[in-house]
This record gives C-alpha cells, sequence and structure tokens, in this order.
C-alpha cells in the first residue's frame, strides 16, 4: 500500500510539472531525429577540380564515381581549395596524377582517395599505362586521425556545455535562495546584477579555457597549427556566450531540473550543426539553422586556427558574431529579470 | 507620514490578490501588518519596498512614490527566507550587502561592527552561514538589513521559527531601532506580537479589515485579546 501511495504520488507530481512530462518524451525523439537527419543524408559526393591534362576518360570515371569535377586553372584552384569550395584538385605531371587534398577532414580526404581509387579501377583495364598517384596535402596529413578534425569541436562544445550548466544553475540558486529578491530590494540596478555575473563568472570561465586548451593541445596533442593565443581568445568568447545564454534561460527555469532540461533543448542540437559530422549532406535548409548557433562559429573558428592554422582574417566573422550574442544575451537578461522587480 | 498607500491592488495573472488597500504608516513607529498566511502580507510589504509594483492605485515612502531605487536606497529589507550566501561566512555576507549599499572603507567596517554587535553575532562572524542555525540566520538577515541605516525598515515576519527568548530579543532590539527615529513595518501571524506593535493593519484574503492600534482594535470589538479581535473582525467578511 505504502508503495501504491508513492506511485500515485509520483504519477500526480508528473503531471503538475507538464513541462519535465513532455520533455521525457519529446526530447528524445528530437535528439533521435537530429541523429537521423545526420546520419542518413546521402552519401559525400567529393568536390575535384581536376587540371585540363587530365585524361578525359578518368573525368568520366570520376563522375561515375560520384564526383562533382570541375576543370580549372591551378591558380583558380588553389584559392578556391583554400577556401574549402573544393575538397581536390588533380593534375598530371608526366605519368604521375598527382592529387593535392584540403585535407582537413580526414574522412573527406578518404572519400575523395577512394572515388579516385574507383575511377582508376575501371579506367585500368581499358589503359596499357601504368600510372602512379601521388598524394599531397594542403593541411593536415594522411597521419591525421578524426580527431584531430572532431576536437576542436569538441573543445568547444564541452567548455560552453559546462558553462552553460554552472551559470545557469548558480543564477538559478541565487533565485530559488531569495538571495536575487534580496538583491532586488536593493538600489542595485538590473543590469548591474548582469555585468556582475558576467565578470564574476568570466574570470573563471577565463582560467577553464585556458586550461581545457592546454590540456587539448599538451597532453592530447590534438593538432595545433596556429596560435594559441587566438584558440584562448575563441574559448573565452564562447564561454562568455555559454554564460550569457545559461544565466538569461535559468530565468525560465523554476529549480534545476528544469535547467537540465535546456540541454537537449539548446545544446545537443548546437553540436550537430557546429560541423562535428559534415554538414554537406544534410538538406540546405537545414544546414542554415546552424546560422543560429554560437557553437557553429565557436567551433569553425576553433578549426581554422587549430587545423589550418590560419590567423585573424579566417576569424574575425566568427569572433564578431560571438561577441555579438554574448551582448544580445546580456541585453534580454536585462530584460528578463523585469519578471523580478519592474524597475 | 513615512509610508503612504492610496488604493492599492495587485493582480498576478488576472487574479486580484490585494483590494484596494489604503493605509498610512506614520514616522517613528512599528506598524504590525497582521493576517493569516496567504492573505497578502508579503505582497503589501514587497510592495513597499519596491521589488514589486502595485497594479491600480499609488505607494508613497518618505514622500517619494515608490517604486523608485534612490527611496529604495534609504529602506531596509529583510524578506521571509534567509536570503543569505551559505558558502560565505557571516563577514562577507555583510560585506557584500555593504558594498552593495555603497558603504566603503572604514565607514564600512564599523557598520559591519555595529550590527554584528548589535544580533550579537561577533564571535561568530568568521564561519560559513550554511553552519548557523535558523535563528542565527535570522538575526544575520536582520543585521544586514541594517547595515546602511535605513529610514524605513521592512521585515517580513522577522521572527518565524524562532524560539521566544530569542524573539524577545528581537523585538527589543526593534524598540532600540525605533526609538533612533527609524519607522518600522513589520509582518507576522503570531498575535501576541501583533501586541507589540504601536499600531496594526489586519489584512485577509487581500482585504484590509481594520486599522489601529492594539487596544483601540479590541475595544472597536469588544474583545479581550488581539485574537479575539481578529477572528471577529474576520467574521464580518466570512
Amino acid at each position: 500500500m505504502r508503495i501504491q501511495a508513492i506511485v500515485v504520488r509520483i504519477i500526480r507530481q508528473f503531471f503538475r510539472d507538464k513541462r519535465t512530462l513532455a520533455l521525457m518524451i519529446v526530447a528524445p525523439m528530437f535528439v533521435l531525429f537530429l541523429m537521423d537527419l545526420v546520419f542518413n543524408g546521402e552519401s559525400y559526393e567529393p568536390h575535384i577540380a581536376i587540371n585540363s591534362n587530365v585524361p578525359h576518360q578518368l573525368e568520366i570515371a570520376l563522375k561515375e564515381a560520384g564526383a562533382h569535377v570541375k576543370t580549372m586553372t591551378k591558380t583558380k584552384a588553389m584559392t578556391e581549395l583554400d577556401e574549402q569550395q573544393i575538397d581536390a584538385w588533380i593534375e598530371m605531371d608526366q605519368t604521375t596524377l598527382r592529387i593535392t587534398l584540403e585535407g582537413s577532414d580526414p574522412s573527406v580526404s578518404k572519400t575523395v582517395l577512394m572515388t579516385v581509387q574507383q575511377a582508376m579501377q575501371t579506367l585500368m583495364p581499358r589503359t596499357e599505362q601504368k600510372i602512379a598517384v601521388e598524394t599531397v596535402y594542403m593541411h593536415g596529413s594522411e597521419d591525421m586521425a578524426p580527431f584531430d578534425y572532431f576536437g576542436p569541436v569538441l573543445i568547444g562544445f564541452f567548455i560552453f556545455f559546462f558553462v552553460f550548466l554552472i551559470a545557469g544553475v548558480s543564477f538559478l540558486r541565487e533565485r530559488t535562495s531569495g538571495t536575487l529578491e534580496r538583491l532586488l530590494a536593493t538600489p542595485l540596478k538590473r543590469w548591474e546584477i548582469v555585468i556582475g555575473y558576467v565578470i564574476g563568472f568570466g574570470i573563471f570561465t577565463t582560467i577553464q579555457a585556458s586550461f581545457i586548451s592546454l590540456f587539448a593541445i599538451h597532453v592530447l596533442n590534438m593538432m595545433m597549427e596556429g596560435s594559441f593565443w587566438y584558440v584562448l581568445f575563441i574559448t573565452f568568447l564562447l564561454a562568455m556566450t555559454a554564460l550569457t545564454l545559461g544565466t538569461l534561460l535559468s530565468a525560465f527555469a523554476n529549480n534545476e531540473l528544469q535547467m537540465i532540461q535546456f540541454i537537449p533543448l539548446v545544446v545537443v542540437p548546437q553540436v550537430f550543426f557546429s560541423g562535428l559530422f559534415n554538414l554537406d549532406t544534410m538538406e540546405p535548409w537545414l544546414r542554415s539553422i546552424g546560422v543560429a548557433m554560437p557553437l557553429y562559429y565557436g567551433a569553425d573558428a576553433l578549426r581554422e586556427v587549430m587545423i589550418r592554422g590560419k590567423g585573424w582574417e579566417a576569424i574575425s566573422i566568427d569572433v564578431y558574431v560571438l561577441i555579438s550574442f554574448s551582448f544580445l544575451f546580456m541585453i534580454l537578461n536585462v530584460f528578463a529579470l523585469k519578471k523580478y522587480r519592474k524597475l | 507620514m513615512a509610508i503612504q498607500l492610496q488604493h492599492v491592488s495587485k493582480q498576478f495573472n488576472k487574479k486580484e490578490v490585494i483590494h484596494d488597500m489604503s493605509l498610512d504608516v506614520h514616522k517613528g513607529e512599528i506598524f504590525g501588518i497582521l493576517g493569516p498566511s496567504g492573505a497578502g502580507k508579503t505582497t503589501v510589504v514587497k510592495m513597499i519596498a519596491g521589488i514589486d509594483m502595485a497594479t491600480k492605485g499609488t505607494i508613497h515612502v518618505l514622500g517619494e512614490r515608490m517604486p523608485n531605487l534612490q527611496t529604495m536606497a534609504r529602506i531596509g529589507f529583510m524578506a521571509q527566507s534567509d536570503a543569505l550566501y551559505g558558502e560565505l561566512t557571516a563577514l562577507e555576507n555583510l560585506d557584500f550587502f555593504a558594498s552593495i549599499y555603497g558603504l566603503k572603507g572604514k565607514k564600512k567596517k564599523q557598520r559591519i561592527e555595529d550590527v554584528l554587535q548589535l544580533v550579537h553575532l561577533t564571535d561568530d562572524m568568521k564561519k560559513a552561514v550554511h553552519q548557523y542555525s535558523g535563528g542565527m540566520k535570522r538575526r544575520l538577515s536582520l543585521a544586514a538589513a541594517l547595515l546602511h541605516e535605513p529610514d524605513v525598515l521592512i521585515l517580513d515576519e522577522p521572527t518565524v521559527g524562532i524560539d521566544p527568548l530569542l524573539r524577545q530579543a528581537i523585538w527589543e532590539e526593534l524598540e532600540r531601532i525605533r526609538q533612533k527615529g527609524t519607522t518600522i513595518v513589520v509582518t507576522t501571524h503570531v498575535m501576541d506580537e501583533a501586541e507589540k506593535c504601536m499600531r496594526l493593519a489586519m489584512i485577509r484574503n487581500g482585504r484590509l479589515m481594520a486599522v489601529g492600534s492594539p487596544d483601540e482594535l479590541k475595544k472597536q470589538t469588544g474583545a479581550q485579546t488581539i485574537e479575539q479581535a481578529f477572528l471577529h473582525l474576520g467574521g464580518m467578511y466570512a
């Protein structure tokens, strides 16, 4: 009987908290949906540029193997490779077929090489001539592990995730413990509270960002081509975005559990759109959702610096977007606090 | 007049919780707001303190229309829950609130010492607040509300869950603060505490039932005690 009483009570509590109930059912479906979109997308079709000296038969064979093939000059191809418009550049150097790979995503490199191999195999029986293949990597190398490619995204993700949660929960505790109300009974202005939180937490997120970046690069030996200071700067900005978003959303949670409910809704989707998975296989309209996600910019900037060794020009837009996100969330937070004090 | 409420109503989600309430609190008095829990006492004091806004009507504190931040700097507020940071020591808590009120340097140090002495917590000031007993936390909350020497002190159920001895001490303290010219508004649902107020507002279901000194209220209803007076007045609305 006592067990029954407990069961009834729990059922009642669940129906009082309809959001938790909805989340239990809707959230897993939502995440599964995202996984489905990502993993059941069409197989990746590499974009390959070829020099005009590449035999026509090979071009046809490459197209049959599923590649998008364009003919262009070497200069143009190098620019497009650098801008990631194309994945590889193929040219004939006497009897050698030289493949230049963009190289930062190991899975794309692998697809390109497999496509070329497949094309060559269909060609071989017809050509007596033996063709040697030489592979050149623009970024990365043959030894580059998928983790090197995921690494920068994971650094960004974990910083974002934990700062979001911790900042959100501590701001929430300020409310549930009554100290927020106590603060609002003082002449303290709402924006002062927001700024106070940003600075207070900012100190810890800076420390956190440094530790995680140092650990990833020096302990995990993650690929690191660019400047460490850029990495630190980007992770710091990403943490600030997470901090401001976390404190903002905590205004819409009544307890810790409801704060955690924001993870599958706000944090997990960002993983799918941040480049951890190849977005090129996704429907273009879906891909554009990523534009609204802070992690998308953080991950992009980290990859530019860590894998491609780029500098300010490559990351400046990402940096401006992250700063804008932080300011937007801070302003919204000042308004959200109106819920507790109108003035 | 220290506090003036004129035809104040408050709605939450279209439900009116305070109905057309008007009352005055004189300078330098201890004014009690008496009523059962759920009567709207906290809502009324939160509006006076400037945290909440009246839906209709006006509230003036020290001659200024509420809410406004300048006047809030002259109000001390002690919430029903002990709004303290458990991880911090008493000293750190007071230092935080003193800084929020703009106290600095020697003046801040002096005020913290004064209020700690006032609530007899000087010996425990270096202890983390989560190690404090319920009574100690109440006293520290009171100390935090007194730091900036407010002209108006608002206390929401200051003695709830406190033993009679300590309750006595707090009331003696309030009397001393009042003698220095501070106006005190205190909510309570304990009848014998109401007797200690100079004037009282009795509220029930968000309505003001009566205002007056404890003796006046008793005389008005022909009751022997405040409790009887309250029941009598409540009966008129039941």
